[in-house]
């Protein structure tokens, strides 16, 4: 049933969403948020939605309570029957929304990617969907309500129905079952590959901005592509594959060799996505401190030569570290110029985090 | 939504609505509905009508509440509205108990509404002229847009508070005094001390009087050109009838007061009308209604409506509890000069006590119900307490004063005093727990300027939302604002002059406004 305050609620969403787009850059930061899931809701503090009025400060927060209670005893957070009145909440509001419509919110400042629909057996892909009844099938998927009510039907039609005492004998002909039609909807394919730097010389505060910035475009992604792949890969001189919860999580030392991530990429690639098929996307984070500068050439070589001519996408984004040189990213710039696939960007605070999901998506790639 | 109300649910309905007449309540006719979980939201949300303009808040109120709901949090069991006839609403999945008490609930504020002075200047087809007000807005929205529109709503509702509960009882002079009867007034104002005949000449010399009479009528003539005539607390009807808005504009603020005003009673009398409606559930079902096997059920809601968490306070709770307190009091007689001059507290506690109702009494007719009939037709919440708190009720309600611990943070429990109390009490009802706003000058600095000012009593506006309502008020009036308000014991002038909002110390070099307290 719609009801006429309905419209009302949207408006009121609509207001919420916007002043959450106004302080995106705030939200997207909070580290609470990593590894949870798109269904999931999250409270968020609203600032500024409320109307204000002239109203008595908090400190003038007395008031009168009842119950046990000394002099001296704390009487706990909540006042009782404070200057607000009776039961009249004065706190900043706070709005429940799901990651999607987060992940929504920060899409809409940004172009989607162009993914291409590859692969001809994958333009489609198929789902059913419960969208009516028949008179067979199998009982699990009896429509109770509807077997009920013809049946009740079908006793008061022939006289059996007996109001003192209402007992329904179902026969086989009231039995009606649900079922569903085979949609195809097209489908395009997408793999992110994540790389992350995790040597000693990213610090917890690297990692993190890392993971956020991450952990965005995963959330963003997978919500406007299904059957989206993600890959995550884990570096310091050595490379491997690990699992999104390892990714979020793990800690890690050493130094660092960033193209043995870039071979695991490679090899990745090459063994599980046919760029004829699929839309590749490569990320990479680190803090630029590579081991040596032959290693970084080689990365750009391999860069070139085996990963860019199969790539929608190759974004590097540096963090700045106490530690190292950070030159990743001037190497980066002189061996990999002019090339449109290749985005750069660099993160040295949690604000900045924004910024560079911006610069990796809004050329629409 | 029409009327659905199952017959069964009718027939108790018809049968409490007799034995409460018989009680003596007199109540509009009711009208029940019965309306599931959704539905309630929505009618709560809209402050328990079918219809309201559309706006935002009643969809932020109703994601509260359905939260609440699906959380299990709270549940409204009672919905009911002031009009003729009076508009109720019970919950679909609630028991027929649930439904008898609430129906009993209801009457009892139908008796309130139509009884209670201070809902005597209400409108009693609010439920019409709600929808009419929405259907002038939707006019509004299709005219204007919905963002305008929306605009000036937030705009005026912001200042929503800015009224004044008692002006519907008041009769001004009226404020346009013509010149003779001016100069009269001044003339006769100037002090003259009796004297003898032969005495006036040097008790009262004429060269004093003259100037005392000049200068009382240059006084009487600045007074002519004061905007407004007196300082003005009914802040919103000063911008309805002075400030430049369109005539759709103005519509809205109209609209924006008229429910303001119908709904200030509501918050005058939360106390007394809400224990008044539990004394009567509570009298009605125990004394007629309730069946054996219902009685466990009846006792777990009345309980958990009656519920103070530790450290609050609930108006049903303290409501039904001082009327009940009151109405012993005058069955046993415990009141007038004798009783108080009494400071025997052994003799106190035993005054009066065979004079008391014995039994199950039902208690019509004695004194204690007469004076509590009288307390729901004249008394508001602010004099319901000050005439009758006791520092016996006091004492056996546990009640305390808290304040936050300024060396903590904490709020703790300061004192069991009677007096602080009460004091606390009396400063959380009076006015709703609003800053008093009036306008002072409409014309300050002969520039147009608008200047309120706000009346201290005890606590401080708060800043951040002051300047923030003052940007509102200068939306409105479209001419710089000022507020002069006391922050920390230091008289402080803010203002926003549609750029920048400033604060300055108020002194004796800055232009007085025409009044001021």
């Amino acid at each position: 049933m719609v009801l006429q305050i309905d419209k009302d609620h949207q408006r009121f969403r609509r207001i919420v969403k916007g002043k959450i787009r106004e302080d995106l850059r705030k939200f997207i930061t909070r580290s609470e948020l990593l590894g949870r899931e798109g269904r999931k809701y999250i409270s968020i503090p609203v600032r500024g939605i409320e109307i204000p009025h002239f109203r008595y400060g908090d400190n003038n927060d007395a008031g009168v309570g009842k119950g046990e209670g000394k002099v001296g005893d704390s009487v706990g957070d909540e006042g009782g029957m404070g200057p607000g009145g009776l039961g009249e909440g004065q706190h900043i509001l706070e709005v429940d929304v799901s990651l999607d419509e987060l992940a929504d919110i920060l899409g809409e400042e940004l172009k989607l990617p162009r993914i291409q629909p590859k692969g001809k057996h994958r333009i489609t892909s198929e789902r059913d969907r419960y969208s009516g009844v028949r008179q067979s099938g199998p009982e699990s998927l009896r429509h109770f309500k509807r077997t009920f009510r013809r049946a009740l039907r079908r006793q008061i039609m022939s006289g059996l129905y007996n109001p003192d005492s209402p007992r329904i004998i179902f026969e086989r002909r009231d039995k009606v079952y649900r079922s569903w039609k085979t949609i195809l909807s097209p489908q395009s394919n997408a793999v992110i590959i994540y790389m992350m730097d995790v040597s000693g010389s990213m610090g917890d505060e690297q990692k993190e901005l890392v993971r956020l910035e991450a952990f965005w475009i995963d959330a963003w992604l997978r919500r406007n592509y299904q059957g989206i792949e993600s890959r995550y890969i884990v570096h310091d001189v050595r490379a491997g594959e690990v699992d999104r919860e390892t990714f979020f999580r793990i800690r890690e030392d050493g130094g660092t060799r960033i193209s043995s991530a870039f071979r695991l990429a490679r090899e990745l690639i090459e063994s599980h996505y046919a760029p004829s098929e699929w839309n590749v996307y490569l990320f990479h984070f680190s803090d630029g401190d590579n081991s040596s500068e032959s290693d970084s050439r080689e990365c750009c070589t391999i860069m070139r030569e085996h990963l860019l001519p199969v790539l929608n996408l190759f974004g590097y984004c540096q963090v700045a570290s106490a530690y190292g040189s950070g030159n990743f990213i001037n190497v980066v710039h002189e061996h990999l110029a002019n090339q449109p696939a290749v985005l750069t960007s660099r993160v040295n605070t949690k604000d900045d985090i924004y910024d560079s999901i911006k610069t990796f998506f809004s050329s629409g790639r | 939504m029409r009327p659905n109300l199952p017959k069964a649910v009718a027939k108790e309905a018809e049968t409490i609505a007799d034995y409460a007449r018989g009680e003596g309540l007199d109540f509009y006719p009711t009208v029940f509905e019965l309306l599931n979980a959704e539905q309630m939201a929505q009618v709560a949300a809209y402050g328990g009508f079918p219809q309201r303009y559309p706006h935002w808040r009643f969809g932020m109120e109703y994601e509260r509440l359905r939260k609440q709901h699906s959380y299990g949090l709270s549940r409204i069991y009672e919905m009911v509205i002031n009009n003729n006839p009076c508009y109720a609403y019970l919950l679909t999945d609630n028991m027929m108990v649930d439904h008898k008490t609430v129906i009993a609930h209801v009457y009892a504020h139908g008796d309130f509404f139509k009884n209670n002075i201070w809902f005597s200047r209400t409108n009693r087809r609010m439920i019409d002229e709600m929808a009419n007000h929405a259907t002038r807005i939707r006019r509004y929205i299709e005219r204007y847009g919905l963002d305008e529109v929306e605009d000036r709503i937030d705009t005026f509702l912001s200042l929503e508070n800015l009224i004044d509960p008692h002006s519907a009882f008041m009769r001004r002079e009226s404020e346009t005094i013509d010149r003779d009867e001016r100069r009269k007034r001044a003339h006769d104002a100037v002090v003259r001390f009796p004297a003898k005949t032969y005495m006036d000449r040097y008790i009262n010399p004429p060269a004093k009087m003259a100037t005392d009479r000049a200068a009382r009528q240059a006084e009487a003539e600045k007074a002519k050109d004061r905007f407004p005539q007196n300082p003005t607390r009914d802040v919103l009807l000063f911008l309805l009838q002075n400030a430049p808005l369109e005539d759709w504009e103005a519509d809205l603020l109209s609209i924006v007061r008229e429910e303001a005003y119908y709904f200030a009673p509501q918050g005058q009398t939360k106390i007394l009308n809400e224990g008044w409606a539990s004394y009567w559930h509570s009298t009605i079902m125990t004394n007629y209604v309730l069946r054996d096997d219902e009685l466990i059920d009846y006792c777990e809601h009345h309980a958990g409506t009656l519920a103070t968490a530790p450290g609050r306070l609930n108006p049903y709770k303290i409501g039904i509890e001082l009327l009940r307190d009151v109405e012993r009091r005058w069955n046993t007689g415990r009141y007038g000069p004798a009783y108080d001059a009494c400071d025997d507290m052994s003799v106190r506690r035993e005054w009066g006590k065979e004079k008391a109702p014995k039994g199950r009494v039902v208690g019509q007719g004695s004194p204690g119900r007469e004076k509590i009939f009288q307390l729901r037709a004249l008394y508001n919440d602010v004099t319901f307490l000050d005439e009758f708190l006791t520092p016996e009720f006091v004492d056996d309600q546990k009640l305390y004063h808290y304040r936050q611990d300024p060396a903590t943070g904490k709020i703790v429990v300061v004192n069991h005093e009677f007096d602080k109390i009460k004091q606390q009490f009396l400063f959380m009802l009076t006015n709703h727990a609003q800053p008093y706003i009036f306008v002072m000058d409409g014309n300050y600095r002969n520039r147009g300027e608008l200047y309120v000012a706000h009346r201290h009593n005890g606590a401080d506006v708060e800043i951040k939302y002051a300047v923030e309502t003052l940007k509102r008020i200068h939306k409105t009036w479209k001419r710089p604002v000022h507020l002069s308000a006391r922050i920390d014991d230091e008289p402080i002038l803010f203002s926003f002059d549609g750029e920048q909002s400033t604060q300055q110390h108020i002194d004796d070099s800055m232009e007085p406004p025409a009044h001021q307290f």
